[in-house]
């Protein structure tokens, strides 16, 4: 018997060297970045998952996948300049690279959708994280019932995707309905809050499955809209957002209940959790 | 008559009323017509008539000298515009601009109130279907003061 | 060499007894095998753990007397080793250190390179690992090791180390390990296991192997066998030990109480008493919360990130934009103690609670956990119900 050698495990917290490809300005804070790994392929991801992404020598955020999963040429990340590691993401240059672990955190049940009417639900950046859900219905849209996509935003400047949005509302199997917070008269949409589209579009409520995206204050406001309109507690799912450090359960700071988010979630069962979501400061 | 019956008692805000009550709100009802642009009502004017939207939609701006005027919530069909007919002074308290080609039905006010006076029976079935809108679209409101998808306060 | 390994057909299970002469010769064969050998010292008036050679640093003739938010070193009537309870480091120091540098980054023309940090060189040995710490090992052991990711660190540092475990002689005023089901005795996961057997007549340590390993070691060791009386001896230590704990922890149905009492009054009671200072999660054996830090060198051409223990006393442990999810000192008290008592028991199976105590000792207002825990378990509350909301 003697001290044995540690054995080598791979390391979840090693992040590796991807390239920005392509830079879109979405609004005046809001870029979207094509990424392209320098030494592998590109990992498979589900829709509504999530990857960690370093800026060299500031630091690390996690940020939601953004685009289709079927595209296998690049991760798409839509990110706003919030605070200095998200600015400096944000502000990343073509060519430049960036860090990279994941991706990481669980899905949209949308292949569980199947055979129901889908309510896709989100607001402000919300859109980002469910715009791989979105690509993902809308390529074998056949296999769901009714499909809509609420979304909301602060004003119309503020919003994602809007031509995407225009796309995706002409198709005859999809129902968008975009509202804002406020507008100038120049708006001719929807102004109020995400909860008032859910009664001005047809679907069938016991038979619908709702994935939701936002601000937690919307998240609760809609949930509780949907529930009142008659969605059942355990077909609803949304994303939470805690500050996620280490994206694999072993940094404890995403703690939500005994929810690890960034592990058990982002994306969460509605009637798991909403006890907890009605708790100040959980 | 009959047409304007059946249509008003169709309406999403009086689904399920009784037919016997229903029918009596008809002599206060007329219909109209707001091109995209065309102003229901402006802030301050007499909340004397009360209106149901058929379809289109409508706008609630706010405005303020110097600035360009707000959109604080739009309305389309099935949906109702207003309540200060019930409130006395019985003056608008916004703007409603049709955005949309826009049909309404517009109930009297003065015909409404006095029908509502006179029969509290039909006095409460207004009331209690005027009241939850009322809230919801206060609770909206509150939750449009929090401005949750922008820029924390630093 | 894993210390969870029980024993195979040849390990040697039968206790023996090691004098004080054996109890060097262990130390020197740990050394001599290439262990960095890690037991108890006096240092700042407190018993800490730290790196010996020699088992004249252990801190002989001295115990430990704690109360909430008091500890003091006291001398013993007696020259016992290991005759104090547990100080205000935990095992966790080493297998899961306060730093730990991660990575090195390196620009270069064309972006940059990730080097991981070499993991540290010699294994460590533990001497006088007390059965609540061992529940605490085997605790972090599933936080890092047992779930969908490990840490890679911590497996490397935890599979090398050997455990010399140590059935307490004394138990603390701050003592509940007998309630939390914990201890005294060490029953498990260790390399081998000590019981210091001292009066007027001897000075041994009736000894036994857990693990292959343990039984190996001990064949090489100067030992002789342990009658009857020794092993009397021994089990009444531990009756004299489980009968002196100086606090209890009811846990029949605390997690359901506390997870469906987020509101009770009791929270801001604590809150207004707790400092928010984190000391109780620094000392607990099985806190695990880390943070980063990237840092780069003037020039920026290195960049590294370390790893940190967090707490989520500090407030900004739970910050997302915005602000922190925590920002009252009563949410953060909250989330601690349900964490340990409640949550843990979702995310890992058992409680993270192993009643060492040191979260008492070691506040400076003197909040005790196990009063904190009655009061809200004495209240009842609506079943809330829930349990994780994932989405399998």
């Amino acid at each position: 018997m003697s001290a044995a050698p540690p054995a080598a495990l791979a390391d979840p917290m090693l992040p590796a060297p991807w390239r920005v490809r392509a830079v879109r300005r979405e609004t005046a804070d809001v870029v979207t970045l094509d990424l392209v790994p320098l030494a592998s392929g590109v990992p498979c991801f589900a829709p509504g998952q999530f990857n960690m992404i370093y800026a060299y020598g500031v630091g690390e955020v996690p940020v939601s996948l953004s685009g289709d999963p079927a595209d296998r040429s690049c991760f798409v990340h839509t990110v706003r300049a919030v605070g200095a590691v998200s600015a400096a993401i944000a502000g990343a240059a073509p060519g430049s690279v960036l860090g990279l672990r994941g991706p990481f955190g669980s899905a949209w049940p949308v292949d569980a959708a199947a055979g129901h009417d889908l309510l896709i639900v989100a607001g402000g950046l919300g859109l980002a994280p469910l715009r791989p859900a979105i690509y993902r219905v809308l390529a074998r849209s056949e296999r769901f019932g009714r499909i809509a996509v609420l979304y909301g935003g602060r004003g119309p400047a503020e919003l994602l995707f809007r031509d995407e949005l225009a796309v995706w509302g002409a198709r005859a199997d999809v129902t968008v309905a975009v509202t804002v917070d406020h507008a100038d008269p120049s708006w001719h949409g929807h102004v109020g809050v995400v909860p008032r589209l859910i009664g001005q579009i047809g679907f069938d409520p016991p038979n619908t499955v709702a994935l939701l995206c936002g601000p937690e204050v919307m998240l609760r406001f809609t949930a509780t809209a949907l529930r009142a309109a008659g969605v059942a507690a355990e077909r609803i799912h949304l994303s939470m957002e805690r500050n996620m450090k280490c994206a694999i359960g072993l940094c404890g700071h995403c703690q939500f209940g005994p929810d690890f988010v960034c592990q058990d979630g982002p994306v969460l069962r509605y009637d798991r959790i909403a006890a907890r979501l009605a708790v100040r400061e959980i | 008559m009959e047409t304007l019956e059946r249509l008003l008692l169709g309406h999403e805000f009086l689904a399920g009323i009784d037919p016997a009550l229903g029918r009596r709100l008809v002599g206060c009802a007329r219909n109209l017509r707001f091109a995209p642009g065309e102003y229901l009502f402006r802030e301050g004017g007499p909340a004397d008539e009360f209106y149901l939207i058929r379809e289109g939609r409508v706008a609630l701006e706010l405005h303020a000298p110097a600035r360009p005027p707000i959109v604080i919530e739009s309305l389309g069909g099935g949906e109702m515009v207003g309540a200060s007919w019930l409130v006395p002074p019985y003056r608008w308290g916004f703007d409603a601009r049709a955005t949309a080609d826009t049909r309404v039905f517009g109930l009297d006010a003065h015909c409404l109130r006095g029908k509502c006076d006179a029969d509290h029976h039909l006095g409460y079935e207004m009331m209690r279907r005027l009241l939850p809108v009322m809230v919801r679209r206060m609770q909206a409101a509150r939750q449009q003061m929090l401005d949750v998808y922008g820029h924390p306060p630093a | 060499m894993s210390p969870t390994a029980p024993p195979g057909p040849d390990a040697q299970t039968t206790p023996v007894l090691l004098d004080r002469a054996g109890l060097q010769a262990l130390v020197d064969a740990l050394v001599a095998r290439g262990f960095d050998v890690i037991g108890p010292t006096l240092r700042d008036g407190a018993i800490v753990y730290d790196r010996i050679a020699d088992i004249a640093a252990l801190p002989a003739g001295w115990t430990d007397r704690q109360e909430a938010g008091r500890y003091r070193l006291e001398r013993r009537a007696d020259a016992a080793l290991f005759g104090y309870a547990v100080g205000p480091q935990s095992w966790k120091r080493f297998l899961h250190p306060p730093e730990e540098t991660l990575w090195r980054a390196r620009r270069q023309d064309d972006g940059f390179t990730i080097t991981p940090e070499p993991p540290a060189p010699a294994p460590f040995a533990f001497l006088g690992v007390r059965a609540c710490e061992l529940h605490a090992i085997a605790i972090q052991d599933r936080v890092f090791l047992g779930g969908a990711h490990q840490d890679p660190g911590y497996a490397a540092r935890r599979q090398g180390a050997f455990l010399v475990a140590l059935n307490c002689g004394t138990a603390a005023g701050t003592c509940f390990c007998a309630s939390m089901g914990t201890g005294p005795r060490a029953e498990s996961g260790f390399d081998l296991a000590l019981t210091e057997l001292i009066d007027a007549a001897r000075h041994d340590f009736l000894a036994v192997a857990g693990s292959e390993a343990g039984a190996a070691l001990l064949a090489v060791l100067p030992t002789r066998p342990a009658g009857s009386d020794a092993t009397a001896a021994a089990e009444a230590v531990l009756a004299r030990t489980k009968a002196g704990m100086g606090r209890h922890l009811d846990t029949d149905g605390l997690k359901e109480r506390l997870q469906a009492n987020p509101e009770h009054p009791r929270w801001d009671a604590v809150a207004a008493r707790c400092l928010a200072c984190a000391n109780c999660t620094l000392v607990c054996p099985t806190c695990f919360c880390t943070s980063v830090a990237d840092h780069t060198d003037l020039a920026g051409t290195e960049a590294t990130r370390v790893k940190r223990w967090d707490s989520c006393f500090t407030a900004d442990f739970s910050f997302i934009h915005g602000g922190s999810v925590r920002a009252s000192g009563k949410s953060r008290y909250r989330q601690w103690l349900t964490h340990k008592l409640a949550h843990w028991i979702d995310q890992f199976g058992s409680s993270g609670c192993v009643g060492c105590g040191r979260c008492i000792a070691w506040c400076p207002v003197g909040i005790d956990i196990t009063a904190e825990a009655a009061a809200i378990r004495a209240m009842p509350g609506k079943a809330v119900g829930e349990g994780k909301g994932g989405n399998a």
